[in-house]
């Protein structure tokens, strides 16, 4: 599944400029109201090819509102935005998918009574023949839509079956497979592993470290800091709609990461509360030496 | 419960992706009946079946092979407008106007030809563009305000009703308009739209041959093209369809636009077999094509049908409608009949769609 996707589905592509500097997202105090609920405010956030960018925070704290603006499905009321240093406003989805930004929505963007390979391509959909007979080109269609699920660990009987017959998770996989091959340059992944099983997690985690590492920029939402922290080269935590820590790597521990999260006193009141619901003995609960281990092993692919 | 998680991130090593395995194997292959029942046209072909066997038993004349002619005839009529209303139903809408603005092509055709005295091909062409901009305005108002389709297409439906009869009385003085029939360009007007041909003794009206040509196209286009795809995705989940780019306003616009252009159609070729409108007609059909996608397999609510079984049910609906009279029986059972039908189709639909794609 690696490279060579992005001549697949048309989208225009001037050559991904590998000068490094110039981000390929870029928002500037950027806001959005939805009405009078002033859903984002004074956001910065920055996306480089080949640099996982995560977006971490509680519920309603804003991530979904902030990648739908990138993606194009709502439009900033406040800031700026811009694209290859130029600013922008997209009137719709197609205009990011365009330049070659793809994501997965939390609420995965499919539709239930329509095949899975038909959900694949939704709105991509590869056609052959000259134009009056121009028609879908199903095989073609269906022999990919199958070759990506199954690098995810997705196999499927059939092609045909309605997505909505499909589990959460596959569905989510789906989903994701989709944006990896559709994402040219930008992939945004919203909570993505939130259905997966641990195996399909870690696929993800490691699609969005080769995607990096094939020069894409990635923004990746989630709850969870210990996956964050295996793959991101950056992070934000926004917290009511505005940025809490905007904090490289380098600047930034994964426990302090988690405590930025929570806040520190939720956080030890939140492992006492897990202790009880779930039974386990805090002590098995995974501290940072734990997590360095893994944490590692991305670092191995950059530069 | 992404929390939860957070307790197993030690276990989250990337785990290399098996081998793919060849099939999941857990999934039984459905028996080929079922399949095929799962398809939203097969339950309404056995329908058609059941009718048709059940009128050449009790009605005799029905035998008749220009009886069968007629049925198909009337059944045209129907199924030529049922097609668009059942793309429109499957993009997630549908038009209340439907009927009436079939009579609005026709008296504007009519009224603009005789009363300028132009050729009648202009008057048939300037009924083509009301007929697409009547559709606009409601993919247009449907788009910008963000109403349900019920409540602009029954606007669009009460507007369209007092003008065709406000107008026509302006214009003419009379529910009905003159009599275009010796207008020049007429009669190839007439060639196109409501001539008949013989087959094997049998005269056959030409619009049998327009529905099954018009079916054939919305078949291939729904089920061939990014278009058909983009007509599912629209009806299915409208938000989803937009988010992967889709174009949504366009695909819902355009739709309504088709049933203009079904509109303008029947509208030619009322006007061409009768050469005279009656204003006042056309209300109550847009129930009769929304009941023939229906009956054919569409889901009222979207995302879901075909083009191919509306075409069983326009003739579920002409058979009935004719069968009655060669039965001999009172043509007002009809509407009794299409009620049945009806609430029937929609049963049969909805089990067989629990049965086969049941999780
Ligand atoms: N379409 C909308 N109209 C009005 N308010 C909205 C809309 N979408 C989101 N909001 C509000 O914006 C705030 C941020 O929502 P958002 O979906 O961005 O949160 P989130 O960080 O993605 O949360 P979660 O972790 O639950 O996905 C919420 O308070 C929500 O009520
Ligand atoms: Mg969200």
């Amino acid at each position: 599944m690696t490279d060579k996707k992005t001549s697949v589905h048309g989208a225009v592509l001037e050559d991904t400029p590998s000068d490094g500097d110039r981000p390929l997202v870029e928002l500037r105090d950027a806001g959005k109201s939805y009405g009078n609920i002033r859903a984002l405010h004074g956001v910065d956030l920055t996306v480089r090819a080949g640099k996982v960018s995560c977006v971490l925070g509680d519920n309603g704290a804003g991530k979904s509102t902030l990648i739908k603006i990138v993606s194009g499905l709502h439009q900033h009321t406040e800031g700026e935005f811009l694209v290859d240093g130029g600013p922008v406003r997209f009137s719709s989805p197609r205009e990011a998918l365009d330049k070659g930004i793809a994501t997965v929505y939390q609420d995965l963007a499919v539709v239930p009574l329509m095949p899975v390979w038909r959900n694949f391509f939704l709105g991509s959909e590869l056609t052959k023949g000259p134009w009056p007979f121009r028609r879908l080109d199903i095989d073609r269609m269906k022999k990919t839509a199958d070759e990506e699920l199954r690098n995810m660990g997705i196999v499927l009987d059939d092609m045909e079956q309605p997505i909505g017959t499909l589990s959460g998770g596959q569905r989510q996989c789906v989903a994701i497979a989709r944006a990896v091959h559709f994402g040219a340059r930008v992939l945004i992944l919203d909570e993505p592993t939130a259905a997966l099983g641990v195996k399909q997690s870690g696929v993800v985690l490691k699609y969005i470290a080769m995607a990096r590492d094939r020069g894409l920029g990635v923004i990746f939402i989630t709850h969870n800091p210990h996956h964050a922290y295996m793959v991101g080269d950056h992070f934000s935590v926004l917290r009511l709609g505005t940025l809490e820590l905007s904090a490289d790597r380098s600047e930034v521990g994964l426990d302090e990461l988690t405590n930025h999260m929570a806040g520190g006193a939720e956080l030890a009141a939140l492992k006492h509360e897990l202790a009880q619901v779930r039974g386990v003995d805090t002590e098995e609960l995974p501290e940072e030496g734990d997590i360095r281990a893994p944490a590692a092993a991305p670092e191995e692919g950059k530069s | 419960m992404s929390m939860a998680r957070q307790a197993e991130p030690a276990a989250v090593t990337p785990p290399p992706a098996p081998g793919p395995k060849e099939s999941d194997g857990r999934t039984v292959r459905r028996p080929l009946a079922l399949r095929l029942l799962a398809r939203p046209e097969v339950g309404v072909f056995l329908g058609a079946v059941a009718v048709l066997v059940f009128f050449l038993v009790t009605a005799p004349p029905v035998r008749d092979g220009s009886s069968m002619a007629n049925i198909l005839y009337q059944s045209s009529t129907i199924g030529i407008m049922a097609l668009p209303v059942a793309l429109l139903m499957i993009g997630g809408e549908f038009d209340l106007s439907a009927g009436v603005a079939v009579i609005t092509s026709a008296l504007t055709a009519s009224m603009l030809s005789y009363q300028l005295t132009l050729n009648v091909w202009v008057g048939v062409v300037v009924a083509l563009v009301v007929s697409l901009a009547v559709g606009m305005f409601n993919g247009w108002m449907l788009v910008k305000t963000g109403l349900p389709s019920f409540l602009v297409t029954l606007g669009t439906f009460l507007i369209l009703q007092g003008v065709n009869l406000a107008v026509t009385k302006l214009v003419t003085g009379n529910v009905a308009t003159d009599d275009i029939s010796d207008m020049d360009g007429f009669d190839q007007a007439k060639a196109l739209f409501a001539s008949s041909f013989e087959v094997g003794g049998v005269q056959v009206k030409i619009t049998v041959v327009w529905w099954l040509v018009f079916a054939a196209l919305a078949t291939w286009v729904l089920l061939r093209t990014k278009y058909g795809n983009w007509i599912f995705a629209v009806g299915g989940n409208k938000e989803s369809a937009r988010a992967v780019g889709v174009p949504v306003t366009f695909t819902k616009i355009s739709l309504f636009m088709l049933v203009g252009f079904g509109a303008w159609f029947v509208g030619m070729h009322n006007l061409f077999s009768f050469n005279t409108v009656q204003s006042g007609e056309g209300v109550g059909q847009e129930l009769i094509y929304i009941a023939a996608a229906v009956i054919g397999g569409c889901l009222l609510t979207g995302g879901y049908g075909s083009a191919i079984g509306p075409v069983f049910g326009a003739f579920m609906f002409g058979m009935v409608q004719q069968g009655i009279v060669y039965a001999g029986w009172n043509p007002d059972w009809f509407k009794a009949f299409l009620g049945v039908m009806l609430l029937g189709a929609v049963l049969i639909n909805l089990w067989v769609q629990r049965t086969a794609t049941r999780r």
